[in-house]
């Protein structure tokens, strides 16, 4: 079985041809082709996962070694990948749901021109092979190359409409966003680097004791500050938001399911770093659940079906962040496994419904959607379900699992992150109420227009479902059934070294069936009460007042960053191209050519073509030359 | 003699050869003239080569005065064959423009 070990480079090189043939061949390939090709390869990527991972299950890991990247005296690093549990999870996560979003792609992106539907496609399979790289690295350069490859991708993709200039703005920030936070990462490489001389995994993991608390502490903050960039955590959240203005696949692929959760998939790969700096594990867990609190407050007042599916994506990250602060690495890998499934459902089965009301993203013009769209609807229900907590939807394991661990290291952060997930539930059904439930509210030609998508869409939506349902069963914790949790033992090679240092205090059953019970009947209280608020929502233009228009407006932060960095970095860059580049740099290099030409102007007038001037210039230089010789 | 009668005269030659060639417009003149500073120079030389004939150098290797001398007559080779060619320019310029004034030749200017 260690033969399929051979094939691992397949895994990411299958898309990088993809995108190598749609991307030079955009004109050539036809629509079919392009998603044939694009498709086609992250299929095969994902049997060779499937195939990987059965391996892997066996308990066979595996760091194949292919050339040397770096190679510089001392310094040594290699391109090398590392298949072990955690990275087949994530193989999976990535190759499996990024097929079905390209064969719902295929459908979505029907009416755009033929080599935008190949570049779209490129793109796509460039942002697949990037982030097969992140997860396959076996040392944190490599895992460089992908995040910001996947960053780029993301670019490309948030802008793919790029003849709109809101578009690009949004590109833009979140190209911006995310450098910020990867030049944190950077220095955390080249921290280690400089401190143990190597970047592998293993071998970084292994003498994590000869590092000082200062640099694990340093290391640590500087990697999660890499993390908050990509993963859209306080304060470098409002990109995410923003990225919604790229096609709906790509907002599930790359801002919800995949692309999002590396700065997770990172530290649970360094979690024993984590775990070795207690006051980065702290800022981690608090930065994740204020996150998540201030995420599902903005996602409360939103209209647009895609910004609340997009905050309700920042503060599930919150989610995942306040487990990694709390230690529970199998249940933040858990959540970003279980959050995959549904938030990709819901984002997918949202792109459903934009497409049958012809680009409206407005929930208030939706409504009574239901009756129209029934495989979108159950499935979003379902959707709904899975992130609102309820049982035995995947959604209950994955952040009963979080909350139960945040409750082991304080009951205050157990509180918020139940209040968060009343939240949850209830913008999760108001954003489901107001579009599937109740009377029609938009045009009478949208209304004529309406239709069930076709099945290159409703098929990946229906395993999509399946899976938002059955997947968090490989979870179950050990209150219901002993050995329940399938996953914690899959995962516990890669936190053992964690475990050994943690001591466990587990919580006695009495105390676990109460935080549940509390949990689930608080989110079921906000969801039935969202039901009846807004299943029988009429429009009426109300100016929002108060709080609720703060929350609308998403507490002002765009505008506060907009005052307190944007304007003035911008009137420095205005500044300086005013002052300091058109007056000093265009200055000088204007002058030296203006002054040439007056001098040659001035010079000229001496040709006069009196033979005598020339003669007495002569006599004059030589008379000059004489005066120097003597005198000098 | 001394050697400075010979040097007065030879900057007195230079003088005047220079005063001609800046201020008259004849190029027959100007040629004059011309020739007339690389006498006074020829003049210098052979002065200062016979000067330098008693000193205690040139004593004990004779040939350095008839060095000197036979550079005259190379000069004055060299100037007959100038003299030949500058002539004919002028020639040229008399049955171009009917008349030898250096400041008819400015048609290069523009």
């Amino acid at each position: 079985m260690n033969n399929v070990f051979q094939l691992v480079w397949l895994i990411p090189v299958l898309p990088l041809l993809g995108f190598l043939i749609n991307g030079l061949g955009r004109k050539q390939v036809s629509k079919t082709m392009a998603g044939i090709i694009g498709s086609g390869t992250v299929f095969i990527s994902f049997l060779i996962s499937a195939a990987v991972f059965f391996s892997v299950k066996e308990g066979n890991t595996h760091v194949a070694h292919y050339f040397d990247f770096i190679n510089i005296t001392a310094l040594k690093i290699g391109f090398d990948f590392q298949i072990d549990q955690l990275s087949s999870i994530f193989l999976l996560i990535i190759t499996g749901v990024g097929f079905l979003i390209h064969v719902y792609s295929t459908a979505y992106m029907h009416d755009e021109e033929p080599k935008d539907f190949a570049k779209y496609f490129a793109y796509l399979n460039l942002f697949v092979f990037s982030m097969l790289l992140l997860v396959m690295g076996a040392n944190f350069v490599i895992m460089f190359i992908g995040w910001e490859g996947v960053g780029l991708c993301s670019y490309l993709l948030i802008g793919f409409w790029f003849k709109n200039t809101n578009y690009n703005i949004a590109a833009k920030k979140a190209f911006i966003m995310n450098r910020i936070g990867d030049l944190g990462f950077l220095l955390a490489v080249f921290w280690l680097i400089s401190k143990l001389g190597t970047a592998d995994y293993h071998t970084v993991f292994a003498s994590v004791s000869k590092l000082t608390v200062t640099d694990i502490t340093g290391i640590t903050m500087l990697l999660f500050v890499g993390a908050m960039g990509k993963s859209a955590q306080i304060p470098l959240y409002t990109w995410l938001p923003d990225a919604m203005a790229g096609p709906t696949p790509v907002s599930a692929l790359i801002h919800a399911a995949t692309m999002v959760t590396a700065g997770i998939y990172m530290i649970a790969r360094s979690n024993i770093l984590y775990t070795m700096a207690p006051v980065t594990q702290s800022v981690v867990a608090i930065v994740g659940l204020s996150t998540a609190i201030l995420a599902a407050t903005i996602a409360l007042k939103q209209n647009d079906i895609k910004k609340v599916l997009a905050y309700s994506t920042v503060s599930q990250l919150g989610y995942m962040f306040l487990a990694l602060g709390v230690g529970a690495y199998t249940g933040a890998v858990f959540h970003v496994m279980t959050h995959a499934f549904f938030k990709a459902l819901l984002f997918l089965g949202a792109g459903s419904v934009i497409h049958a009301m012809s680009g409206e993203q407005d929930i208030r013009n939706m409504g009574g959607l239901k009756k129209y769209m029934s495989v979108t609807h159950i499935t979003f229900l379902l959707a709904c379900l899975a992130i609102a907590g309820m049982p035995p939807f995947s959604g209950f394991f994955s952040k009963d699992e979080i909350l139960a661990a945040a409750y082991e290291r304080s009951p205050l952060l157990w509180g918020v992150g139940v209040a968060g997930a009343i939240m949850t539930a209830f913008y999760m059904f108001r954003l489901y109420a107001m579009t599937f439930l109740g009377k029609f509210r938009g045009t009478h030609e949208q209304e004529h227009h309406l239709h069930e998508s076709p099945k290159a869409i409703t098929i990946p939506l229906i395993i999509l479902a399946i899976l938002s349902v059955v997947g968090g069963w490989i979870g179950i914790p050990e209150v219901f059934m002993h050995g329940g949790h399938r996953l914690e033992t899959f995962l516990e090679p890669v936190f053992a070294q964690s475990n050994a240092l943690t001591e466990k205090h587990p919580l006695s059953h009495v105390m676990e069936y109460t935080l549940m019970g509390v949990s689930v009947a608080a989110a079921l209280a906000a969801l039935v009460f969202a039901w009846s608020k807004f299943s029988k929502y009429q429009k009426v233009e109300k100016e929002e007042t108060g709080l609720g228009k703060v929350l609308a407006n998403k507490w002002y932060v765009d505008e506060l960053y907009d005052t307190i960095i944007v304007k003035p970095v911008l009137s420095i860059a205005k500044y300086f191209n005013n002052i300091f580049e058109r007056k000093g740099i265009d200055g000088f290099v204007n002058g030296v050519g203006k002054a040439v030409n007056y001098g040659s102007r001035q010079i000229r007038l001496l040709q006069s073509g009196q033979v005598g001037i020339y003669v007495l210039m002569m006599v004059l230089g030589i008379l000059l030359f004489f005066i120097i010789q003597l005198f000098l | 003699m001394e050697i400075k009668w010979y040097i007065g005269l030879a900057v007195a030659l230079f003088c005047t050869g220079i005063v001609g060639v800046l201020t008259r417009r004849n190029s027959i003149i100007i040629f004059m003239c011309i020739e007339l500073m690389l006498n006074a120079v020829n003049l210098l030389l052979v002065a200062f080569s016979k000067m330098h004939a008693a000193s205690a150098v040139v004593q004990a290797n004779p040939n350095v005065v008839s060095d000197a001398q036979i550079f005259v007559f190379f000069i004055m080779v060299v100037a007959a064959a100038e003299v030949s060619v500058g002539l004919a320019i002028i020639v040229m310029l008399y049955r171009n423009t009917h008349s030898v004034d250096v400041n008819f030749l400015n048609r290069l200017k523009n």
